[in-house]
């Protein structure tokens, strides 16, 4: 990445006055990276930004609540601090937030798809256009749109919506449209009784390991979620598809109007199940109801942590 | 000596539409994106040349199993006395498992200390055990989180499997394990394999040849008991967990569980379903009192009884088998390898004069 020396020199200066900033650096592999937290100098050299930088890191903030945090932020995992800065969850004087512009990230399951597998990597080098890939003894050329998330394609916010450095020139938003939910409309206008069909079996698999919600930045029960609680006694421990998509549910509705899209849930799900098309379903309900959008200003109250007498768009009395 | 035999890789499915004739068959093919070990289904496409996504876990210890159906009944007479009628309910059936890698099979070895011991016997897990037969398969592809060499097996590794699967050309060697796998490998399908024992063997050593140099553990168990009151050194190695269950959930090697009662009105059923000591729930005690309140705690106890504790009671035997599983599908990136070298390399800080 463009950025990276002036983004490491400007943690360099940061670092005397903070416990920990949290950034990316090379993972197992060539096409993996992993979260890493500087906490001496020499951590600093590991950082690496990327299309790799996959981990929404925000998801760490609560939990290190009380120490100063440095985090380093794409567009999107921004909306993240922002949401969790307005819900009172973390303190803004205690985060120090780092910006770059993002040109975007990949989706580790669309590069599986593309290679067959991607067990055996030996190099990866990603030039503005291409992914070239080498596993098992061959060369594999992708197209870089070919292997990005989707969500980097509908994306508005490329640079940080709040940061206290930002390293790098802004960029405009590539997003032609707000097409973020063509998806879930083709999905929408399928009969009931096919899209019950697909729930059924993609939630089948399941190993209720809970990766979705632990990596949500938004789940905020953490160590007292319903889906283990036995005393209200809300879920059985049975293997079927009704607990495993009740969990879903209460999940979505838990995220409804806080959720940024960020895929962090499908993203960390060792089953490939594609939870945020539930997850945008439920804000794009509150996108209509409510025209707003989580994440993006500081200052905005979620809509269902506000209660109005009178709802504009929810007609309670003329049925 | 051991029979060997030869398999078509054509006639692979056929072969198994045979056994599940008489057994329950799994072997993995896709569930949307995820590899699956999934009942046998001609019409599915069976994908052996590469790692899946869970092992056959499953098929041993399955995700949630009911151990014991139970009614309550009141005595017409006196309403206040309760009768309990409970009821084992035990698994039966046989089940055969193929395609899966060596390091998965070898897996259920690190059950059976726990589950089948002079002291203790499991039923349920017995049950499963005794009736599930493995066809495993030497692997044709190492992966970037594979390292059984540096846990003392290697790809063509039998330990626990019934029949070992080689690749050869235009087929699969099938050499007999045990007594039982051998009753697999009466089909007509199958042809004498003597002149591929050969080229089986230079497979092995070959595919054994492309893992990288297998890592010193012996340190391991003295090491990680070195740093257990460290809790600085398991902050920083635990910082990025998310304190999920998908590294527990997906490894061959992890067996704990969690039983609960679940009752509606007058009937129950009482489940054992799986649980991971990277949940906060785990060591839970009824005081309220956690003595693993952290994540790091947690992940403390993940790596140290593998690589310290389980070998400490078992003869030296580490309880990963090296699949990578928990490498490869944790969403933090956590890397169990870099934990336990980190350990053996730690040194504590001299102390300041
Ligand atoms: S959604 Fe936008 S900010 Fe987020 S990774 Fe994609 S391009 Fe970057
Ligand atoms: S529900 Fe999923 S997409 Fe929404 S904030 Fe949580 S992790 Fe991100
Ligand atoms: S991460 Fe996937 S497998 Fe795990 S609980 Fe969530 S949906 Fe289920
Ligand atoms: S190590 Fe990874 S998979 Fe395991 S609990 Fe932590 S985040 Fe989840
Ligand atoms: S600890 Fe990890 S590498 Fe070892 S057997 Fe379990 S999942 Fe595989």
């Amino acid at each position: 990445m463009k950025y990276q020396q002036e983004l490491k020199d400007s943690i360099r200066k940061a670092l005397p006055d903070l416990d920990v900033v949290i950034a990316w650096s090379g993972g197992f592999d060539p096409l993996h990276a992993t979260p890493h937290f500087i906490r001496r100098e020499e951590d600093i050299d590991k950082l690496e930004i990327g299309p790799f930088s996959v981990h929404n890191l925000a998801t760490y903030l609560p939990g290190l609540r009380g120490k100063k945090v440095g985090i380093v932020v794409k567009g999107c995992d921004s909306r993240s601090v922002i949401e969790l800065l307005q819900e009172n969850l973390i303190n803004r004087d205690d985060v120090t937030i780092f910006g770059f512009p993002c040109t975007g990230v990949v989706d580790q399951s669309k590069i599986r798809k593309a290679l067959g597998h991607t067990g055996k990597v030996d190099f990866c080098q990603i030039t503005s256009q291409t992914v070239v890939v080498g596993a098992g003894g061959e060369e594999h050329k992708l197209r870089l749109s070919k292997v990005l998330a989707d969500k980097c394609f509908t994306c508005q916010y490329p640079n940080a919506l709040i940061s206290d450095h930002f390293v790098g020139e802004k960029i405009n938003p590539s997003a032609q449209s707000e097409a973020g939910y063509d998806d879930l409309e083709a999905f929408e206008n399928m009969p009931l009784a096919e899209r019950f069909a697909f729930w059924q079996k993609e939630m089948d698999r399941c190993i209720r390991c809970y990766a979705c919600r632990n990596a949500c930045p938004m789940c905020v029960c953490r160590d007292h979620c319903l889906a283990e609680s036995r005393d209200p006694h809300w879920l059985s421990q049975e293997d079927n598809v009704r607990d495993k998509w009740m969990f879903q549910l209460i999940h979505a509705y838990h995220l409804a109007g806080r959720c940024t899209e960020c895929g962090e849930c499908q993203r960390a799900c060792p089953m490939d199940i594609p939870l945020l098309l539930l997850k945008k379903k439920m804000n794009k309900e509150i996108k209509e109801l409510f025209q707003y959008e989580a994440g993006v200003d500081p200052e905005a109250t979620p809509p269902l942590l506000s209660f109005k007498m009178e709802e504009e768009n929810i007609k309670e009395r003329e049925w | 000596m051991a029979k060997v035999q030869f398999i078509k890789a054509a006639d692979v499915k056929p072969w198994l539409a045979e056994l599940a004739k008489e057994h329950r068959v799994f072997a993995p093919s896709y569930d949307g994106e995820a590899l699956l070990f999934r009942p046998f289904d001609p019409a599915r496409e069976i994908v052996l040349d590469r790692a899946a996504t869970m092992p056959p876990k499953k098929t041993v210890f399955p995700q949630s199993e009911q151990l014991v159906d139970f009614t309550y009944s009141k005595d017409p007479e006196d309403l206040s006395r309760i009768k309990i009628d409970a009821r084992e309910t035990l698994p039966s059936g046989s089940t055969v498992v193929f395609g899966s890698r060596p390091c998965d099979v070898r897996g259920f070895t690190m059950f059976d200390r726990v589950y089948l011991t002079e002291k203790t016997t499991d039923i349920y897990y017995k049950a499963r055990r005794d009736n599930t037969l493995f066809i495993t398969l030497a692997c044709a592809s190492i992966e970037n989180t594979c390292f059984c060499n540096w846990v003392d097996s290697d790809p063509c590794d039998s330990t626990g499997s019934d029949v070992l699967a080689i690749p050869v050309s235009g087929g699969y060697l099938l050499e007999t394990v045990t007594d039982r796998g051998g009753k697999l490998l009466s089909s007509k399908l199958l042809v004498d394999g003597e002149s591929k024992k050969e080229e089986a063997e230079k497979f092995c050593e070959e595919v054994a040849g492309a893992l990288g140099a297998a890592r010193d553990l012996s340190q391991a168990p003295e090491k990680l008991l070195a740093v257990f009151d460290n809790m600085e050194f398991w902050d920083e190695v635990s910082a990025k967990c998310l304190s999920c269950g998908a590294c527990t959930y997906l490894c061959p090697s992890c067996y704990c569980f969690n039983i609960t009662d679940e009752t509606i009105g007058m009937k129950g059923k009482r489940l054992r379903s799986w649980d991971n000591c990277m949940s906060a729930q785990f060591t839970m005690e009824a005081s309220g009192h956690n003595p693993r309140p952290t994540k790091a705690h947690r992940l403390k106890n993940r790596v140290g009884h593998k690589f310290s504790y389980y070998p400490a009671i078992h003869g030296g035997v580490t309880s990963c088998c090296g699949c990578g599983r928990c490498i490869k599908s944790c969403p933090a990136g956590i890397d169990i390898r870099e934990i336990v070298l980190k350990a053996i390399d730690f040194k504590p800080a001299a102390v300041e004069e």
